[in-house]
């Protein structure tokens, strides 16, 4: 599809907005899209999320290239048999393992929707002890950053220091 | 015995309606929401009826073994009639789109109708704490307490880099919701609203209507949310929208100030003049009655009128919706008659303050 604004390149920005109760669909090619200001689509439109999420996604990468890749590998999901098309319309996952076989893209997807792609939050019991020395990583660049507020140089060093530790012994 | 239970707390006011609790003047109640799955199910949208009808049995009889739900019942959704189902979503208690499906779904309440947990939403499990005011913290804390027994017995789907693994992948990290219901008159009168919604959208925040996503704003009472769910903790998330809300606060404050000082007469005015029909309108239909009410809580926090309580109050904005007035007289009306049952329930229930 046609950028409707340019008309010349191709649509890659697909924005769904809901206007005074009527459904508002956007077809734009970055350039046009960023003129209109849709720098993060994420920034500051109010949408319905899981609709939002399937436009994100889509449509896939083979209908927009020009035929050169017709014979695209079917990502699917070995547990629920999800495909990542499949995803792409309804904008749900399956199953958890879903999460794995789409590994790569939803990484991308959940980039732009929650700006990051690295939980730091609450862990079940048992899974904690692999995430502790994130954890104290995380802890101890807080402690970093109100050290540095309160000029307090000498515990700044060591604790970078310590930070510098920590992610030497994750590799 | 299920029956009973729902047919009870139609006649009684939910106590996260009490108007209490830090901030009450704006904050009518605080909610955190928790989405999980477990690991070898399909999520339920994928999942026939069979597999969410198993999912339910194997996660009910966890919820049986948990110290904290010991006070409370538990539902499967094709044993709640369609017109309890509206009432549990009036109550906040179940969601707008837990009511529209039936098989394969259930549903604990406890006593208090504080916790809430909904089997076979979207998710596999969403607990929602509810509590009057501004009270997220403590909201969390329950929940935490709830999440982590349920989780020594549920393996949950997670991943190191993901964090809890959720059908929409606008939940997945922290499965938390944390959200407010918050009463803004002045900023509306003031129009100051919008702006002020679009600065809480560029800070990762989301405003949705009385009953969450994609429902309309009653009364001027807003939901206001967190819009990301992964890359930062659970405290961040919500220490960010109780900082950000008590700047809300703040503006609804001056803008009610501003709006005394600029224009004292047509605000006091517009607050009697809603009292004044409340007391004795025949008919009431629930949108009239919901904006007469949010007059009459901004005249209590300007403290013009010292009759009748912010409990009152919002328990009226609940007790007078569709659901709630056909249980209380006990049998389907049309809207026509509602509008009557409504105007006189309003009469007695603020008559009696006098």
């Amino acid at each position: 599809m046609l950028c409707q604004d340019c008309k010349k390149a191709e649509s890659t920005v697909h924005l769904t907005q809901i206007v005074d109760n009527k459904k508002v669909v956007l077809n734009l090619c970055s350039s046009c899209a960023e003129q209109r200001g849709f720098h993060s689509p994420f920034e500051n439109l109010p949408f319905p999320l899981a609709e939002f999420v399937s436009h994100m996604v889509g449509p896939s990468k083979k209908t927009a290239g020009k035929g050169q890749k017709a014979t695209t590998v079917v990502k699917t999901c070995s547990f629920c048999g999800m495909t990542f098309d499949d995803f792409a319309k309804v904008g749900r996952l399956g199953c958890a393992q879903c999460y794995s076989a789409f590994r790569t893209d939803l990484a991308d997807l959940l980039r732009k929707i929650h700006g990051s792609c690295e939980h730091r939050g609450k862990a079940p019991a048992g899974t904690s002890d692999m995430l502790k020395p994130l954890r104290e990583e995380r802890r101890l660049r807080e402690d970093l950053r109100r050290a540095i507020e309160q000029e307090d140089f000498e515990k700044a060093a060591n604790l970078r220091d310590r930070i510098r530790e920590l992610s030497e012994d994750r590799r | 015995m299920s029956d009973t239970m729902l047919d009870n707390i139609s006649g009684k006011p939910a106590p996260w309606l009490n108007g209490i609790g830090p901030e009450s003047f704006a904050v009518l109640s605080s909610r955190i929401r928790l989405a999980r799955n477990i690991q070898e199910f399909p999520f339920p949208p994928t999942a026939n009826t069979d597999t969410r009808e198993k999912l339910v049995d194997f996660i009910s009889s966890a919820l049986k073994k948990i110290k904290e739900l010991e006070q409370g019942t538990f539902f499967r959704s094709d044993d709640i009639n369609p017109l309890d189902r509206r009432l549990l979503v009036e109550r906040h208690l179940i969601s707008p789109e837990f009511m529209r499906e039936g098989s394969g779904r259930g549903l604990y309440i406890d006593n208090m109708e504080k916790v809430s947990i909904m089997l076979n939403e979207e998710d596999h499990i969403r607990l929602q704490v509810l509590s009057s005011g501004m009270s997220l913290y403590e909201c969390w804390e329950e929940a935490n307490k709830v999440d982590s027994a349920l989780a020594k017995m549920l393996e949950f789907g997670f991943d190191s880099n993901f964090g809890y693994l959720t059908a929409c992948p606008t939940n997945v990290g922290t499965g938390l919701r944390a959200s407010i219901l918050i009463h803004l008159p002045g900023l509306v009168l003031t129009r100051e609203i919008d702006s002020v919604i679009g600065r809480i959208s560029k800070v990762g925040l989301m405003v949705r209507g009385f009953y969450g996503e994609g429902t309309d704003v009653l009364g001027n009472l807003f939901q206001i949310s967190n819009q990301t769910t992964l890359g930062r903790t659970e405290e961040e998330i919500i220490d960010s929208l109780v900082k950000i809300s008590s700047q809300i606060i703040e503006y609804e404050k001056k803008a009610q100030e501003t709006l005394m000082t600029d224009a004292p007469e047509q605000i006091e005015d517009k607050i009697w003049r809603s009292y004044g029909i409340l007391m004795n309108a025949r008919v009431l239909t629930s949108n009239e009655v919901m904006n007469l009410l949010s007059a009459l809580r901004m005249g209590v926090s300007l403290e013009l009128i010292d009759k009748i309580s912010y409990k009152e109050i919002n328990e009226l904005m609940i007790m007078t919706q569709p659901a709630h007035l056909q249980k209380l007289v006990g049998r389907e009306m049309e809207n026509t008659e509602r509008d009557m049952v409504r105007a006189d329930l309003v009469r007695e229930r603020l008559g009696k303050e006098n």
